[in-house]
């Protein structure tokens, strides 16, 4: 048995080598980091490579930084290394609460978030979580290497700015340089691997700035601009929480699909974020649940 | 475009030739004779294709057979040489499995999981094996078999 679609399988020993290939292909070649996404999606029939470039051979692109203020994250860093990352813990533990919530360890073992980023499928985790933190995505191809912010990054519904014959190397993720704390709220249907029904993601920052950003609930990840300047330089209350919450429908749109109905989510995402700006404020203010605690 | 790979399975070297699009999972049961890996979903979701690659559990019906050259895999049969491995001794004991389908990605879960953190908590338990769907037990003797292991102090995994 194998999969019914032929392809061709290189794997480049260096990244200029897989750039040449890539080019050469151009949208008859697919990148392969942990394939948790793109084999599904060779079997499935939905894409139908000329070739499979395995960037796996390529050194120095599973490795976790953290130099200068930014994290950098490795093409093939998988979720697993994140989680067990004592970099991500100390620095940026909402990364580390968002890889608890995500898919399964057997996943998580080989799926990278670099590939998560480029599936860009509207439920992405961690592209809901880096917007917060204004992430840039690095690329290299044919003209050389560019970085792309992550709000350019996500164009739809698994569509990315890049282009043929360009791969992502990695993603920049810079630590805020005031104090801060964050929360992921991310709803399931039943605890477990599961994908989101909705996310929402907030960054709290002292001096009254907030950062929020949703998933799953449009095309791609989105942050919520309006809501952030709703916020902007006001210290937290039961009153602000609500002027926000009545904001989210201008933010965000949801479909109906088979995880949850346009309204549960719309509903969903009010009470999230209530949740979520409570828990990051008291984060930062050194109380709060401890990160991985469930608040939905 | 045929490919000749070589990998460990189980502690014994072993070589095999594979096509680019051939999976992981149905090299190791069709040409490699290994049975423990059940084909289940096919897209990641149940677990039941679950082995050890390099140590770490990964579902082989997302992954290429060429892409595993040159490494090492373990499933249950490498795991039981030498007779159960405490954590196997245990779901024994407990009644764990019904029709058993299930049964040789959990003990590879778990295995995983306690070679990593020898006394987990339940919800460390929970986590590690949210990957691997049971539809017979209910999963409470299968959690109960795993944190039973855990709490015998010095036994090896």
């Amino acid at each position: 048995m194998s999969i019914a679609h032929q392809f061709e399988y290189v794997k480049p020993r260096t990244l200029r080598e897989a750039v040449r290939i890539l080019a050469r292909y151009g949208t008859g070649a697919r990148a392969l980091a942990g394939g948790t996404d793109l084999i599904g999606l060779i079997s499935d029939g939905v894409v139908a490579p000329q070739a499979v470039v395995d960037i796996k051979g390529i050194p120095g692109l599973d490795r976790i930084e953290f130099k200068g203020g930014v994290l950098s994250i490795g093409a093939l860093v998988t979720f697993s290394d994140l989680r067990n990352s004592p970099i991500i813990a100390r620095r940026f533990p909402v990364i580390r609460e968002m890889t608890g919530w995500l898919a399964s360890v057997g996943i998580r073992n080989r799926a990278t978030l670099v590939g998560n980023l480029c599936s860009a499928v509207p439920c992405c985790d961690s592209g809901a979580v880096l917007l917060v933190y204004d992430a840039v995505v690095q690329v290299a191809g044919p003209a050389g290497k560019r970085r792309v912010s992550l709000h350019d990054w996500f164009v739809g519904p698994r569509k990315t700015v890049l282009k043929r014959g360009e791969i992502a190397t990695g993603v920049a993720v810079p630590l805020p340089k005031p104090k801060h704390g964050a929360c992921f709220v991310k709803l399931r249907r039943y605890e477990g691997e599961d994908l989101a029904q909705a996310s929402v993601t907030v960054l709290a920052l002292a001096g009254n700035g907030y950062r929020i950003s949703f998933g799953a609930v449009a095309p791609r990840p989105i942050a919520g601009e309006r809501i952030e300047a709703l916020l902007e330089g006001e210290p937290l209350s039961d009153d602000l929480i609500q002027k926000a919450v009545r904001l989210v429908p201008e933010e965000i749109a949801p479909i109906t699909d088979i995880r949850a109905t346009k309204e549960y989510r719309a509903h969903m995402v009010g009470a999230m974020l209530e949740r979520g700006l409570r828990a990051a404020v008291a984060r930062l203010a050194g109380a709060g649940p401890a990160y991985g605690t469930s608040l939905i | 475009m045929t490919k000749r790979i070589t990998l460990k399975l189980n502690r014994e070297t072993r070589s095999v030739e594979v096509e680019p699009n051939d999976i992981l999972l149905d090299v190791l049961r069709d040409k490699l004779g290994v049975k423990s890996p059940k084909i289940g979903c096919e897209r990641g979701d149940c677990g039941a294709c679950t082995v050890l690659l390099d140590g770490k559990s990964v579902r082989t019906c997302l992954i290429l057979a060429i892409e595993a050259d040159g490494q090492e895999i373990t499933t249950v049969e490498g795991l039981s040489q030498a007779g159960l491995t405490p954590v196997q001794q245990s779901f024994l004991e407990h009644g764990s499995f019904q029709c058993g389908f299930c049964a040789p990605g959990v003990v590879l879960s778990a295995t995983e999981l306690l070679g990593r953190n020898p006394h987990p908590s339940e919800a460390e338990v929970k986590e590690a094996l949210a990957g691997n769907l049971c539809r017979c037990t209910g999963y409470k003797p299968i959690i109960d078999a795993v944190l039973a292991v855990s709490r015998k102090p010095g036994r090896r995994i």
